[in-house]
């Protein structure tokens, strides 16, 4: 419980965690999903698995944009940085993702320009500030970050800026946790839905969740608190045999969503029959492109793209991280071939993916508990 | 670029109704605010801004628990205000 001394409501975390433990049913195993990578970031900074009783199980599910970028998308991005008037743009996130073909970082030094910006309206910016030349926004993400794309594409259309296009890999959240719910090795009890994706679709999407499948969706805040609300909320709908969907981070979240977010990005984009997800495969319906109406601002139809599949490196198992099978500390290169200097999978780069999040935080106080415990057991 | 920044609205652009100014950790910095458009932001107010557009209306409070929890970070945090200061959003 070291890192939980750190926050602020320490003592409010301590009394959630015992009413989290009373709730548990003897004998009975509880495994929840955190769907955002952001939950996941906090879980393991603030060493939340240790304050959990062991009844309670967490596992990581497929919300950080970044890792389910598969290497084509990379490669394809590169291919367009590559022409000579080309400036790519996109966030900082995407520097280190590997794609075939290496990453933006070893195709900046081997000259493309490639620019990191804090918002597509940046993009925007630099294309306005550079007419001869062709500026692409690679644009990644969920829910979260798509509305912000699609207003982007509404005011270049308005200002009439005709170099300026997206190459879009926006992808949403319900088709990924449906994927996860309809999967052979399924297991889980109920899911902490994603925070800031919520304040955007709302809380209504993932109805279906609760009435076809039978399981309860809390929408969760991201501080250590909140979450261990969101557990205990969990467990409350279980002991009491109810499923719904709730919201404990209402003081964000309107439970209707973001109506102009939606028209934007209803707008701007279309669903695309199907898009590869990294380790989730091809998912029908889950991912956005750019509509036939804003077709001008479309970099897949602006520029020929190779559009090769490429298989992930062999010992890669990011796949089972994201759907929750395998924790990091259990693949094969975790730490070891695998580290944010040198990622080979995706959740090793976005400091929200689950083997970054743990690698920067939680892996010493493992190892020390293994130690421990390791002695504990020879003494 | 999944972090949410609690900025404080210090004025709203003149000519153009998509763009107000925030003062988010002392940097000032324009940002769009259309998605909220249906809120009746006026300055004073607080709103989480994700990659330079303002996406939830939050209170004070909760901007001010967020702005710790972001602290925490430390260099991450660090990293997405200096990516926010060299932004130029137009
Ligand atoms: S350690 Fe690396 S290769 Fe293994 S699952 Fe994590 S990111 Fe993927």
């Amino acid at each position: 419980m070291r890192f939980v001394d750190e926050f602020r409501d320490a003592g409010r975390a301590r009394a959630l965690a015992a009413r989290i433990a009373e709730r548990c049913r003897p004998g009975r195993q509880y495994t929840f999903m955190e769907v955002c990578g952001g939950h996941t970031h906090t879980i393991y900074k603030h060493g939340l698995e240790d304050l959990l009783p062991p009844e309670v199980n967490l596992v990581h599910g497929p919300g950080c944009p970044v890792c389910v970028i598969p290497m084509g998308r990379v490669d394809d991005a590169i291919h367009i940085a590559r022409q000579p008037d080309v400036i790519m743009t996109s966030f900082g996130d995407m520097t280190r993702v590997p794609g075939g073909t290496g990453s933006f970082l070893d195709a900046k030094a081997a000259g493309a320009d490639i620019r990191m910006v804090y918002s597509p309206l940046d993009a925007l910016t630099i294309a306005r500030a550079n007419p001869d030349r062709r500026v692409v926004f690679m644009a990644i993400g969920f829910e979260t970050t798509a509305p912000s794309t699609a207003m982007t594409v509404l005011r270049a259309a308005e200002q009439g800026v005709t170099n300026f296009s997206v190459f879009c890999n926006h992808v949403m959240i319900i088709p990924a946790i449906k994927a996860i719910l309809d999967s052979p090795d399924f297991r889980l009890d109920g899911f902490i839905g994603p925070g800031h994706v919520s304040a955007v679709i709302g809380c209504e999407p993932y109805g279906f969740i609760a009435r076809e499948y039978a399981k309860p969706l809390v929408v969760a805040g991201f501080e250590p608190i909140d979450i261990l609300a969101s557990v205990l909320m969990l467990l409350d709908q279980l002991a009491e045999d109810r499923c719904e969907v709730e919201n404990q981070y209402a003081r964000v979240v309107p439970w209707q969503g973001n109506r102009i977010a939606l028209s934007a990005i209803g707008r701007v984009m279309r669903l695309r029959p199907h898009f590869e997800w990294r380790g989730l495969g091809f998912i029908a319906h889950s991912a956005l492109a750019m509509s036939d109406e804003y077709a001008a601002f479309d970099a897949e139809r602006v520029f020929d793209l190779p559009g090769v599949r490429v298989a992930d490196p062999k010992p890669c198992q990011c796949g089972e991280v994201l759907k929750g099978v395998l924790k990091p500390w259990e693949c094969k290169v975790f730490g070891t071939a695998c580290t944010p200097e040198t990622p080979i999978g995706t959740c090793m780069v976005s400091s929200e993916g689950a083997c970054a999040a743990y690698y920067n935080f939680g892996r010493f106080d493992r190892e020390q508990m293994h130690r421990a415990a390791g002695e504990a057991s020879r003494a | 670029m999944c972090l949410g920044i609690p900025g404080e609205l210090v004025e709203f652009g003149k000519d153009d109704a998509e763009l107000a100014v925030v003062e988010i950790s002392g940097v000032r910095r324009r940002i769009n605010v259309g998605l909220l458009a249906d809120e009746g932001l006026k300055p004073g107010d607080w709103v989480l801004v994700h990659v330079g557009f303002a996406l939830s209306k939050i209170s004070e409070d909760e901007a001010q628990a967020v702005l710790d929890a972001l602290k925490e970070l430390g260099q991450q945090y660090e990293e997405e205000l200096d990516a926010l200061r060299a932004s130029d959003v137009g």
